[in-house]
């Protein structure tokens, strides 16, 4: 058995359209973050939802060694802790209920105190203490977001598919969401996977970058290795750099686009 | 027990005290509304009638058991149930606008009842005036299923399901209206009446029915109270739980359906209850369903006692029909929520 994520032959799509097309990752072992980055429409989103078994798909995924293929949906989320792109709803629940309620929906058979327990170590974890009490429609959507990370951290995945989690929060909150997702699965030794546009963050924040295009895989591996001036070119249609600031992160700079879309 | 853990139970001991004062004013309504009525029978009387039937006359028995009594407890069910059905469907729909009225649930079951008026079905064998509850009833159910069914077949998401609804609320609309079109002024009265909503149908059998639909349907109800909970959360979200949100909408919506479907036929048209219960429950309890679902039902049982209430008050000697009064006593309310809710920030 090898541990942490494998992705073998992946097909994937929306009704007949095909978006991923035989897709396959090498592995990515446990305390992983890798980085799923594309242009617009390349499938960073089905490939997360089809790991997910969120989406129809064929070919297989496994999980330390499991084919989550051969799993129920719910005993498939029970391993793999998806959020979604829109941040939890602002509505009057306070955000003990939003993140209690996400693990005794999923998990029936956890007693309250069971329960409890598992929250009060994820309050802990994302220190989210001081917002217990206050109502989702009060918070900032970084706040929201970092409630939605605690709604699916709580329930212990083994994987954690974050799509698009930075897109609607500024500067301060898009880092503070990636240092905790970095921690976090380092700390929990959960692969997580990341759908994500901000290319600096993706440099900055993973071990390991996956770029799709045109159906398929056009790179993965480590960022400095898989992701260059010709893989801007391809996955993206621009003419850039990946260059080294003053602090040592690597930032990309593009220069002009290749070809116009319409 | 953990520190967070007994942080939020602290917090949530207002919700529970706010639901034991909504129980306690609702026993306080029920009693008012028992005591209200156009002959004088006074508080003491009916409460020793309630245990000593030898203690009251003939008249004050038929009074006290087949009048009061029935209209109050019924407005309490109806209430109850119009209440629960909205809040669930609020929810299944992520919609505050929705309730049972959204689907054409109502409308269906004002066109079944005003069917069996210009048709002039009896069922005698079934007893006096069952045609009408019955009709209703089944055009309501019929609805439903042909909602269910739809949103099974093209995908229970809530614009499919909010739409269906719609084109059903404006095609049982139009029939309705080309009923009461060719309808003769006797039936076109009856028609009119039925639609206003009234306790005045109020029987023991048909309480029991109403009862047992609500019973079973908020037993199901609490079951499901951490799924509806963390639905509220987001329909995304609640299926990266591994929640199958289509099922549950459907299973939902169906419970949705024979709530008002039972609650309907019995008293007519009643609106008001279902949208604005589940409100007032929201600005009271927040929307953890534990807590919401039960403010949800005692809110809508509240504001209808309320209306009964004021149904037999407003105009001396005459008892008004409760669809009309519903919004006249339900708004001040609401609106006094809202304002206050405001003001403290």
């Amino acid at each position: 058995m090898r541990a942490g994520l494998e992705v073998c032959g992946l097909t994937a799509g929306y009704g007949a359209r095909q978006v991923l097309t035989d897709l396959s990752l090498p592995l990515l072992p446990p305390g992983t973050l890798a980085a799923v980055v594309g242009a617009n429409a390349a499938g960073k989103s089905t490939l997360l939802k089809a790991i997910a078994g969120l989406r129809p798909a064929r070919g297989q995924v496994l999980l330390d060694g499991e084919d989550l293929g051969r799993l129920g949906l719910a005993a498939r989320l029970a391993r793999v802790g998806y959020l979604p792109q829109q941040l939890p709803q602002g509505t009057a629940l306070v955000v003990y209920e939003a993140i209690v309620s996400a693990l005794r929906a999923s998990r029936r058979d956890l007693t309250a105190a069971d329960a409890e327990a598992a929250v009060e170590r994820v309050f802990d974890s994302l220190a989210l203490r001081p917002l217990a009490l206050r109502r989702l429609d009060e918070l900032s959507g970084g706040q929201r977001q970092m409630v939605g990370l605690a709604q699916t951290m709580v329930r212990d995945p083994k994987l954690l598919l974050l799509d698009e989690p930075t897109s609607a929060l500024d500067l301060r909150w898009q880092l503070q969401v990636l240092e905790t997702v970095r921690a976090l699965t380092r700390r929990h030794q959960t692969v997580g996977l990341i759908a994500i546009h901000d290319l600096n963050l993706a440099l900055r924040f993973c071990d390991r970058i996956v770029v799709l295009g045109n159906g398929g895989l056009l790179a993965a591996g480590d960022p400095a290795a898989a992701f260059n001036a010709e893989t801007l070119r391809r996955a993206y249609g621009v003419e850039g750099r990946v260059e080294s600031c003053s602090l040592g992160y690597r930032i990309v700079l593009v220069d002009r686009t290749l070809e116009t879309t319409s | 027990m953990t520190g967070l853990a007994a942080a939020y139970r602290r917090f949530s001991f207002l919700r529970q005290a706010l639901l034991a004062a909504m129980m306690l004013a609702l026993l306080v309504s029920f009693v008012a509304d028992v005591a209200t009525g156009p002959s004088l029978f006074p508080l003491a009387d009916i409460w020793r009638g309630l245990f000593d039937a030898q203690s009251l006359s003939a008249a004050q028995a038929v009074i006290l058991w087949d009048v009061r009594l029935p209209y109050a407890v019924m407005a309490v069910l109806v209430g109850a149930a119009l209440g629960l059905a909205g809040a669930e469907m609020q929810t299944a729909l992520n919609n505050p606008l929705a309730s049972p009225f959204t689907l054409g649930i109502a409308a269906a079951a004002t066109f079944g009842a005003s069917l069996a008026i210009v048709l002039g079905l009896d069922f005698s064998g079934l007893g006096e005036h069952l045609a009408i509850p019955l009709m209703a009833f089944l055009f309501a159910a019929a609805a439903t299923l042909l909602i269910l069914v739809l949103s099974r077949s093209y995908g229970a998401s809530t614009d499919t399901v909010v739409l269906f609804g719609i084109a059903l609320l404006f095609t049982f609309e139009a029939l309705g209206w080309l009923l009461q079109f060719i309808a003769d002024s006797d039936a076109l009265q009856q028609i009119v009446f039925w639609t206003m909503g009234s306790l005045a149908r109020a029987t023991w059998p048909k309480i029991a029915v109403v009862a047992a639909v609500f019973a079973v349907c908020f037993a199901f109800s609490l079951r499901q109270v951490w799924v509806m909970t963390a639905l509220r959360g987001g329909e995304e979200q609640a299926r990266s739980f591994g929640i199958a949100v289509e099922r549950l909408r459907l299973v939902v919506l169906l419970r949705v359906s024979l709530l008002a479907a039972a609650a309907l036929a019995f008293v007519g048209t009643i609106g008001f209850v279902g949208l604005v219960g589940p409100h007032i429950a929201r600005l009271l309890l927040g929307e953890d369903h534990r807590f919401y679902l039960p403010g949800a039902a005692l809110a809508g049982a509240l504001m209808l006692s309320l209306a009964s209430i004021a149904s037999k008050s407003l105009i001396p000697g005459v008892v008004l029909p409760i669809g009309i009064v519903t919004a006249l006593v339900g708004v001040p309310l609401f609106m006094a929520l809202i304002l206050g809710r405001r003001q403290r920030g």
